[in-house]
């Protein structure tokens, strides 16, 4: 099914907070008149990404809400217009030095479209001198359950994949690109083989269909066998990783130059009639996008992300953001009361990063802080995979997470 | 406005339940039952129903003693039924009832219940009572007494007094210690000698064992690294048999059931293979030098304590992970330094 694109007819609710790193303040006022594509947010960090406005059309206000992770964001809500204007200081930027290439993705406001929102220019910013990069590797190991997102933008627009990897391998001087797939999208690999047949530095690798295949470290090991030490990045072995939609939105923007205002997210679950993906404006809010969902029923519980690591909404005034992977809708899950632990060991072999889920939760309960370190409880991803496959339906991984910010109280 | 479910996520659930898991040991548990009905009599299907019971009536019993909620879950069963088939089928039902009492309660409640124990109950109840009503505990019954039409022993006077009756057949393992016959490969392995009523039937156990690997519930580690180490024990010490000392005796539903047990054994699968070699060899200690008849059982009750010496000592390298080196001089320095 083709990407279909959405538009917000209720106001759109753009928050500062799009991305790891600093937040952005606001260089438009409540009143103002702003164009599609128009600066609305900038910060000085380096660490962050500007925002521009989905949508032509009038600043309502400044309004605080709480964001999906906790914390209270600002953001400026647009009633947007029948008629869309795109901004008129839109123009292609000139990439020719690995220095321009560095400021256009910055201008553009991308963020890993993956879903943790690190900013792709410092990504692609690295120290050539410290690291000696030499993969490219393009994460297109969508693992987690439901999400088609990344497979449609292999599908749809395959062309800009290509011309964005060739872009950043020939600015960054990167000789190398290997582009992971997973084996249950066999058309995908089979169209990225096709149209790669003449390229020798550009590797298409079939992944095993396990999750979490789309973890850094996982599909590093999976695609070079090289192995991240802990508190390194990729870096350091030598690989940078994108995530395949960020690699493909950086040629469109060479191109037109416009900035990241919209993205694809999946909408799925148990109670939606016909799953697809739509091209949805940042901003868009929840209660708009199920206005244009066609539900069965009520829903009792919607998560932004994947459901093995989003995060579930209550407020249908959340808006979407850079990193919203995809929505879903549930209703009458099986809900499950937790039991005593067994011992059977299960979390262990779940773990991709070998570590014991169990041993942590002891650890927590009796807040041993140096157990929990020499367990290496910070190397916990949150994933998810040993609650999943917990038979006692122990809240593991919620209690790694309690654990790692316990650690990092103390510290 | 309408309300929405918030939690931590994932979101989404294995439909594996503990439940689930004890119920599939259970169902292979059954093979063993039915060939231990047909070889010892109905008297082996009572007994398991009287152990079964007790063991599910004591865990609710003391679940609402100590105001836990009481759930209906199989492991009591579970721990019931292996208990069961360790006995012989003379055994009287009180000493059962007994036996019962003590893996549930003390060995596993008083230690915190489900998940908690550091032994195995069946084993160690199967240890007390040994120890305890030794005469009725070592009383083997023959193999298809039920069909000479001889009553199937009014068990504890007849066990006592009778001593070596017609009808009581020693376990093969002790045939061969007394130099006598011992039963051939075929009744080896079909059960049809004297012992334990679930455990004389190698070939129910490994079809269990079979069933259990085959629905993940175990990880074939243990099982084969037990089984191989007292193969391999027997196979070098001369005048053992490897075949005598692989199918008599408790070693298999010891292997199988007993040291595959979650809760008292390590949960690395390294951890699994030491503990299933440290099995093996402290069962052909015990065996190759000693009177008593119990090897596997004190084989397993030793290791459970080892277990959590095992897990320290086995436990996964976390991926990525730099190994501190040098450990002792890190902290010298760090000492020096204050």
């Amino acid at each position: 099914m083709r990407t279909k694109k959405l538009d917000s007819p209720g106001p759109v609710i753009i928050s500062m907070v799009q991305n790891i790193g600093a937040p952005c303040v606001p260089v438009v006022k409540p009143g103002d008149y702003v164009q599609t594509g128009q600066l609305i947010a900038d910060s000085d960090s380096f660490v962050s990404a500007p925002v521009y406005s989905s949508v032509t059309g009038k600043v309502l206000e400044e309004r605080f809400i709480l964001g999906i992770n906790g914390n209270l964001e600002k953001t400026l809500v647009i009633e947007p217009e029948k008629n869309e204007i795109l901004c008129e200081k839109i123009a292609p930027p000139v990439i020719e030095t690995r220095a321009q290439l560095i400021e256009a993705v910055r201008k553009s406001g991308l963020v890993g479209l993956g879903g943790a929102g690190f900013p792709t220019h410092v990504k692609i910013g690295y120290d050539s001198e410290k690291f000696n990069v030499d993969t490219l590797i393009i994460n297109g190991a969508e693992c987690e359950p439901y999400i088609t997102s990344d497979y449609r933008e292999f599908m749809e627009n395959s062309g800009d994949v290509i011309k964005g990897i060739k872009l950043i391998m020939k600015l960054c001087a990167i000789p190398h690109a290997i582009i992971g797939i997973e084996k249950n999208r066999p058309i995908a690999v089979k169209l990225m083989r096709e149209l790669l047949e003449t390229e020798k530095n550009i590797k298409v690798k079939p992944l095993p269909t396990n999750y979490p295949q789309g973890a850094e470290k996982v599909l590093i090991y999976n695609t070079t066998r090289r192995i991240v030490k802990e508190g390194q990045l990729p870096l350091s072995e030598g690989c940078l990783i994108l995530n395949v939609s960020s690699v493909a939105f950086i040629a469109r923007y060479a191109e037109t130059g416009i900035p990241l205002i919209s993205r694809r997210i999946t909408i799925d679950g148990n109670i939606v009639n016909k799953p697809s993906n739509y091209l949805v404006p940042v901003g868009m809010t929840l209660g708009e996008l199920m206005k244009k969902t066609d539900l069965r029923l009520q829903p009792d519980r919607i998560i932004f992300g994947g459901p093995m690591m989003g995060k579930s909404v209550y407020d249908l005034d959340t808006p979407v953001c850079k990193t919203t992977g995809a929505v879903l809708f549930f209703k009458d899950m099986p809900e499950y009361r937790a039991t005593s632990c067994i011992r059977c060991g299960k979390c262990l072999r779940a773990c991709s990063m070998n570590l014991m889920p169990t041993e942590f939760e002891k650890a927590y309960e009796m807040r041993d802080l140096k157990r929990l370190r020499k367990l290496r409880v910070n190397l916990c991803m949150e994933c998810g995979s040993c609650s999943y496959i917990c038979p006692a339906k122990r809240n593991l991984t919620e209690r790694n997470k309690l654990a790692k910010d316990l650690l990092r109280k103390e510290l | 406005m309408s309300k929405f479910i918030v939690e931590p996520s994932p979101h989404i659930r294995g439909n594996n339940t503990t439940d689930k898991i004890m119920t599939r040991v259970l169902i292979a548990l059954v093979p063993a039952l039915v060939m231990s009905v047909y070889i010892f009599g109905i008297r082996a299907l009572y007994l398991s129903i009287v152990c079964v019971g007790s063991c599910v009536i004591f865990e609710m019993l003391y679940r609402r003693l100590i105001k836990k909620e009481t759930e209906i879950d199989p492991s009591p069963a579970v721990t019931g039924l292996l208990l069961a088939f360790c006995l012989p089928v003379t055994l009287p039902y009180y000493m059962a009832v007994i036996g019962c009492f003590i893996a549930i309660v003390v060995v596993k409640q008083l230690f915190g219940g489900l998940g908690q124990n550091f032994a195995n109950p069946a084993i160690t109840a199967r240890i007390v009572l040994t120890l305890s009503f030794t005469a009725q505990m070592t009383y083997w019954a023959e193999p298809f007494h039920y069909r000479t039409g001889q009553e199937a022993l009014d068990t504890v006077s007849s066990a006592t007094s009778h001593g070596a009756d017609a009808l009581s057949g020693a376990t093969p393992l002790a045939l061969a210690e007394a130099g006598e016959q011992v039963p051939g490969l075929w009744d080896l392995f079909m059960g049809f000698h004297g012992g334990s009523f679930g455990e004389t039937s190698g070939l129910a156990l490994i079809i269990g064992f079979i069933f259990l690997v085959l629905t993940k519930v175990i990880r074939s580690v243990t099982p084969l690294a037990f089984v191989g180490t007292v193969a391999l024990g027997a196979l070098l010490a001369p005048g053992e048999s490897v075949i005598l000392h692989v199918f008599s005796g408790g070693l298999l539903i010891g292997a199988i059931f007993m040291a595959t047990d979650y809760a008292t054994t390590p949960v690395s699968i390294a951890g699994k293979f030491v503990f299933g070699v440290g099995c093996g060899l402290i069962t052909l200690v015990i065996r190759f030098f000693s009177d008593m008849p119990e090897g596997v059982s004190f084989a397993i009750l030793i290791m459970n304590i080892l277990t959590f010496y095992i897990d320290k000592i086995t436990f996964p390298k976390p991926f990525g992970m730099v190994r501190e080196s040098f450990v002792f001089f890190k902290k010298n320095k760090e000492g020096k330094k204050e």
